[in-house]
């Protein structure tokens, strides 16, 4: 295969993880977040610091990356998940922010300049295996105890209290799992693409995220996949058809957030109904 | 010194302030965090700075005409982007505020450029002495005028006109405001209306306190102004003000220990309000109806 | 045997005193009928028992233990469930999926348990399922188990909130109007179906409009007006109680005039 298209692929593939674990917070639970690149970013540069300063095995730092991305998922978690609101969908855009402020201006993160130099050791193989992965064990747990109780929540908060869920707890954990997974993603990207800067992290790119999965159907796993490959393949064919356009990608999302809510909130996939509009019997 | 670093507080926070009423008023009545707010206080900069600029109007009258604007964006977006979905789940709406605040952030950058343009007032930049060393600039006072202005002036339309009771009595319980004959839409649309005016007057006065205008302006004031809300206890309009100006004190006076992380301080206060006192300074405790 | 007490039970929203002062036991093992005209007070009432709000004075013993700072979830552990008035169930998800989030807080499986399905995780999940179908057949849902719960008709609904509830294991059940939009045989077997609870052992807090059911099935009555406890006894005495008759002659003058 031409190296263009495999390159695609296998960045289809890393954003397919992304659009996922982000469905888990945003699709399934129900809570808006804003910083899912900054996840990924964390997990990007503490993988490679691991790997570069620290000399540790590529897929041991690939799971470091993660696990200090669920760190920071449970540390802004705790906070503002406890509380009813929608206080985490502020939260994570300030976040997102700061943690970019300071990815810039640290030395050990390479300031505006990033990290060069990173061996290539993501393929597009090791990506499908994770991406696999990833599924397996999202739909492992979403058909589990752990996963009604997360929809339960999306559903009726209250009702879910009522049944004996400790919903704060279980809202923080579907954050800290979806961190987790885009500290993953971010640890692919950064073994693929072997440069990352503070800009391949910010809220363009999360807002980039959340467009895939509401593009593709939010609460629905196989539509955030779906998403993910849309958006990642369009702007790059629109690129080779118009440069042009490629500036009004950011345009483009916002509409497309706007229009699917109003017209097509459960996505592209459909049969999902999640976001439908609540019937007048309840 | 310190003084006049407080002075410096109370200046920036009143322009938080202003925009903490528009998070505040919109979220009191539809439990919506207004994200276009921030592009709504953008929008209202470049408004004046054009009105001034290519017009050469008088800045006062530049300044109306900014928060026409803005107010008619603002009562715009609710109709096209929040009205539809008013029936929806919770997130939809945000999601879908998320969009407008994209939207208007990138055709600006499409449309004005990224680079930041001067606000060129001719103001007598003359300092007022008050006291021994502390020094006011012109400026400051104009601004710190204006938002005192605007505020009284919400402060009497809240609470002296029909309109403001029947905001009052929507954001308290809509549906008995609705039994009472209270025309739900045109208190939302008002509420959009007055909350976006002062939005864009917060972004023109901070435009030319800062003598810069870019379409990416709104971002951090627009969080530091929700977090002010917050602060000030959501849905509270007094709670809103207050918050305004306390964070604008803490801002300066922490910017003085960790500049480079000035941004970060009013987030780190959101942090701990909503640990220490998630109702705010002055917000009740609401019961959602089960 | 007292299974739970409120006492002195304040409730104050803004400016309004939704209850004041009440006191109110419930015996182990009885079905206590709470009756009272529209806004008296009893979903408010509800609410203080479970723990949805904090009651701004009194306090709340459930078998002697201190409930009143507890979250409702931890107070659906110690034993006490209820349905809600407007009905809410998670519309998404099927019959089943309710009543099995209903045994939420008596299983355990967690995030590494789902992933890699030990053999007692499937146990857990056998069992939850069958005891899931059971509840189902219990209360006559059985085939409507595959059905997501917001398709279903209004009244099995309200039967699918008590199976949920009854699903959490409960020594006391709350139930908020159960009966509200049932048609007349609906309401026949409804009321069966609360006394084969009652049988079960457990203890049944009823909240009803329809007065012959409440009449019909409680031993006991207390009446709400205005958030005060106007009267407690059993069917018998409330019925002919001169305060009660006031009340609820009040509310229908009330609505003639409206
Ligand atoms: N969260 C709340 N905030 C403000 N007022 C409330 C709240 N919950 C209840 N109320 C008020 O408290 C009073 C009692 O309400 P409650 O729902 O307990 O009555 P009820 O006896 O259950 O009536 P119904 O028979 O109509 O269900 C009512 O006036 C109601 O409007
Ligand atoms: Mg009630």
């Amino acid at each position: 295969m031409n190296s263009y298209y495999v390159q695609i692929l296998t960045v289809t593939g890393i954003n397919i993880i992304l659009a996922v674990s982000l469905n888990l917070v945003t699709g399934f639970t129900g809570q808006l977040s804003l910083c899912h690149a900054t996840f990924m970013g964390i997990g990007a540069y503490t993988a490679t610091l691991a790997a570069l300063k620290l000399g540790i095995p590529f897929a041991v730092a690939l799971i470091l990356g993660a696990i200090s991305a669920a760190l920071f998922g449970f540390i802004i978690g705790v906070p503002t998940l406890r509380l009813k609101g929608d206080y985490l969908a502020i939260a994570t855009l300030g976040f997102g922010e700061i943690m970019k402020n300071i990815l810039l201006n640290l030395e050990i993160t390479g300031g505006p300049m990033g990290l060069r130099g990173i061996p290539k050791v993501t393929n597009v193989y090791v990506v499908y295996l994770c991406v696999t992965l990833v599924i397996f064990s999202l739909n492992r747990i979403m058909h589990s105890r752990v996963g009604k109780s997360f929809i339960a929540i999306r559903e009726d908060e209250l009702a879910a209290e009522a049944m004996g869920i400790n919903t704060a707890n279980f809202k923080i954990l579907a954050f800290v799992l979806g961190a987790f997974y885009a500290g993953l993603a971010g640890g692919l990207y950064a073994f693929f693409f072997r440069y990352i800067n503070p800009n391949n992290f910010g809220f363009m790119k999360s807002i980039e995220i959340l467009s895939m999965v509401v593009l593709g159907g939010l609460g629905n796993t196989y539509g955030a996949l779906l998403g993910a490959a849309i958006i990642t393949v369009l702007p790059e064919f629109l690129r080779s058809v118009s440069p042009v356009i490629a500036q009004y990608r950011m345009v483009f999302y916002g509409i497309l957030l706007v229009a699917m809510m109003i017209w097509r909130p459960q996505g592209i996939m459909g049969e999902n109904k999640v976001m439908k509009r609540r019937g007048q019997a309840a | 010194m310190f003084a006049e670093q407080i002075l410096n507080g109370l200046t920036l926070g009143s322009t938080y302030a202003l925009i903490a009423l528009g998070y505040t008023m919109v979220y009191g009545i539809l439990e919506l965090i207004n994200f276009a707010h921030s592009e709504i206080y953008m929008t209202g900069a470049f408004i004046g700075l054009i009105m001034v600029t290519v017009y050469k109007m008088p800045f006062p009258l530049a300044l109306i005409i900014a928060m026409a604007g803005s107010c008619l964006l603002g009562v715009t977006i609710e109709k096209v982007a929040y009205k539809p979905l008013r029936k929806s789940t919770r997130i939809a709406p945000l999601i879908s505020a998320i969009g407008v605040s994209i939207f208007l952030q990138n055709a600006a950058l499409i449309l004005a450029g990224p680079q930041v343009r001067a606000f060129p007032v001719n103001f007598k930049s003359a300092s007022i002495k008050l006291g021994q060393s502390i020094q006011m600039s012109s400026l400051q006072l104009l601004i710190l005028l204006i938002s005192i202005i605007l505020m009284v002036g919400l402060h009497f339309l809240i609470h002296r006109t029909k309109l403001g009771q029947a905001m009052r009595a929507t954001a308290q319980d809509k549906e008995a405001a609705q039994l009472m004959g209270i025309k739900i839409d045109r208190v939302i649309s008002f509420t959009f209306a007055i909350g976006s005016a002062l939005g864009g007057a917060a972004g023109v006065l901070v435009g030319v306190y800062f003598n810069s205008v870019d379409p990416m302006m709104g971002f951090f004031p627009g969080l530091k102004g929700f977090v002010a809300a917050v602060l000030g206890g959501i849905g509270n309009i007094p709670g809103a003000m207050l918050g305004g100006l306390i964070l604008g004190i803490v801002e300066v006076l922490g910017a003085v220990y960790m500049s480079r992380y000035k941004d970060a301080i009013a987030f780190a206060v959101l942090i701990i309000i909503l640990l220490v006192k998630p109702t705010g300074l002055l917000g009740r405790k609401l019961q959602e109806k089960v | 045997m007292t299974l739970l007490e409120g006492k002195n039970l304040t409730m104050v929203f803004g400016g309004l005193t939704a209850l004041d002062s009440v006191n109110i036991h419930i015996n182990k093992g009885e079905i206590l009928g709470l009756i009272g005209p529209n806004g008296a007070g009893k979903t408010t009432l509800f609410n203080l028992l479970t723990g949805v709000y904090s009651p701004s004075r009194g306090s709340i013993y459930f078998k002697e233990r201190e409930i009143k700072n507890l979250k409702p979830y931890q107070i659906t552990r110690l034993g006490i469930a209820r349905t809600f008035q407007n009905i809410r169930l998670f519309g998404e998800m099927s019959v089943l999926d309710n009543v099995i989030i209903g045994q939420h807080c008596r299983t355990r499986t967690g995030v590494f348990g789902a992933i890699f399905r030990p053999p007692a995780v499937r146990d857990e999940e056998k069992r939850v399922k069958e005891k899931a179908m059971e509840i189902l057949e219990f209360v006559g849902l059985a085939e409507a188990a595959k059905e997501k719960a917001k398709n279903l008709p209004y009244g099995k609904q309200r039967k699918l909130e008590m199976a949920r509830a009854l699903a959490t294991e409960p020594e006391l059940i709350l139930l908020d109007e159960p009966a509200a939009g049932m048609n007349p045989q609906e309401t026949n077997d409804l009321i069966e179906l609360i006394q084969k609870v009652n049988d079960m052992g457990k203890t049944v807090l009823l909240i009803e409009h329809d007065m012959k059911l409440v009449m019909g099935i409680c031993q006991r009555i207390v009446v709400l007006d205005y958030g005060k406890k106007i009267a407690d006894g059993t069917p018998e005495e409330v019925k002919n109680d001169e305060n009660v008759l006031k009340a609820y002659l009040g509310a229908a003058l009330d609505k003639e005039v409206k």
